[in-house]
């Protein structure tokens, strides 16, 4: 269900590391809380976020939520896809419904996110 | 699940917009038994229900059901409601959940003089919504009552699995369909037997999600967002079902009162021009200036907008007119639009 090679934030973002550069999204057990997800509001590109600076807003017929940057880093490219299909991030967590891409600044501070197996036990002990 | 006022409750089954279409298209349930019911029974019954609510009460008989509410002595809500006439002198009172305690201790506080009995059977009821356009199809052979003759708003007695029911041709969705009252011990059997019969009609289970979206739809009030005891029946747009001539109520000098002055606020459907969802609380601003809140606000699943009402100043109440409601830092326009936002019929 969770990627091993995603890294997962405690405000349920997941974000993926190739080199430099990294891919963000929420993840399942967030977009499954939310249910159907109707709009996605991304940061500019160019922006430069910080380590858990709210990158964005998550609408859902029931609630709204806050996204955050799992690390600090540069915004290279937003998912235009979730603007005319936010079912996206329903539909495809993991996948096609990601937000945004990243430069990261500092990978060390991916050393603060949980690892898949990690984060499996985090949300089991939230959803008991 | 929520805890909905005491009550252990589904926010949804399937999904808050699968549940809404699928009301809209075909058909779905609702478990509503959080709803209060409080009886009025005795000589004086039609009287008393007379003197509490606006609408005229006479028009009632035990095939005629109407919505209603219960009246401050200014012409405000204490509650909205559904009242039934289970006989000559005996009046059921479907009020909400959440204020059924309050209306109970309000009734009992406005009984002096009258010669009538109020007993709150909240927790012995229970009730079943089935809305739809494939509704009267699914209950029509599991009940003992002609429902294609039913008007709207008409209601009768009859059983179901053998268990007593009282139903009626209502509901909180903006569709055909029907409200389902029993004091059955087992009224799991009615819920079974109508998701069994309805799978080939597309029935589904619905839960407070839906229902929510679903009622603001068809701008249907919910009390605590819409209406409240701040509010007047003139105000929130429910003129309608005050009738003056029918003697005296609570709330009728001050209703009249304002009925001759006009009234300075009126409840409005908008919907937004931009991006992002309105929601309750959100702040409304007129010309750049802070006049209301929004009220009720949503995304509309059938018509794939962001909706909302809210209280604006009578003389921007024009359908039309431009206004913004507070999203986070921003100020997103909105519009003044026709009400109901769904109307059924309308869908090809």
């Amino acid at each position: 269900m969770y990627p091993d090679d995603f890294y997962y934030t405690k405000d349920h973002e997941w974000i993926q590391v190739k080199g430099d550069k990294a891919t963000v999204g929420i993840t399942d057990f967030a977009q499954k809380q939310l249910g159907d997800v109707v709009y996605v509001e991304l940061p500019e590109v160019g922006k430069k976020l910080e380590f858990h600076q709210s990158m964005g807003v998550v609408e859902s017929v029931k609630a709204v939520s806050d996204v955050y940057s799992p690390v600090s880093g540069e915004v290279l490219e937003v998912n235009k896809g979730l603007n005319d299909s936010p079912e996206l991030v329903n539909q495809d967590p993991h996948g096609k419904g990601w937000f945004i891409r990243l430069k990261v600044k500092d990978e060390a501070e991916l050393e603060k996110l949980m690892s898949a197996s990690e984060y499996e036990e985090f949300i089991e002990g939230i959803e008991e | 699940m929520i805890e909905f006022f005491g009550w252990e409750m589904p926010v949804e089954f399937s999904g808050v917009i699968d549940e809404h279409l699928a009301v809209r298209q075909k058909a779905g349930l609702f478990d509503v038994s959080h709803m209060g019911e409080i009886i009025i029974s005795g000589r004086q019954a039609l009287d008393f229900v007379q003197y509490l609510t606006p609408n005229d009460a006479a028009r009632l008989t035990p095939e005629k059901a109407q919505y209603s509410c219960l009246t401050t002595p200014q012409g405000t809500f204490v509650d909205d409601l559904l009242v039934y006439c289970l006989g000559p002198e005996k009046y059921l009172l479907v009020v909400n959940c959440s204020n059924s305690d309050k209306d109970y201790e309000w009734i009992l506080s406005h009984k002096k003089g009258f010669e009538v009995e109020v007993e709150n059977k909240s927790d012995d009821y229970t009730q079943l919504a089935l809305q739809g356009p494939r509704a009267l199809e699914i209950l029509k052979p599991l009940i003992d009552v002609n429902l294609e003759e039913m008007k709207a708003f008409g209601s009768n007695w009859g059983e179901i699995e053998g268990e007593e029911v009282l139903v009626s041709r209502t509901g909180y969705t903006g569709e055909d369909g029907f409200e389902v009252y029993t004091l059955s011990i087992r009224p799991e059997k009615i819920w079974d037997t109508i998701l069994e019969r309805g799978k080939e009609f597309g029935v589904v289970p619905v839960g407070l999600g839906a229902r929510d979206t679903l009622r603001l739809e068809a701008r249907l009030m919910l009390y605590g967002n819409d209406i409240d005891e701040t509010t007047t029946l003139l105000e929130a747009g429910l003129g309608w079902l005050v009738k003056f001539e029918k003697g005296e109520f609570l709330g009728k000098g001050a209703l009249l009162k304002q009925k001759e002055e006009g009234i300075k606020r009126r409840l409005v459907g908008f919907e937004l021009i931009e991006k992002g969802i309105a929601r309750q609380h959100y702040p409304v601003f007129v010309e750049g200036k802070k006049v209301s809140e929004v009220d009720s606000g949503t995304f509309s699943p059938y018509l794939k907008k962001s909706i909302g009402l809210t209280y604006l100043p009578v003389e921007y109440k024009e359908i039309g007119t431009e206004f913004e409601v507070g999203i986070r830092d921003k100020k997103v326009k909105a519009r003044v639009v026709p009400t109901p936002f769904y109307k059924r019929g309308e869908k090809g």
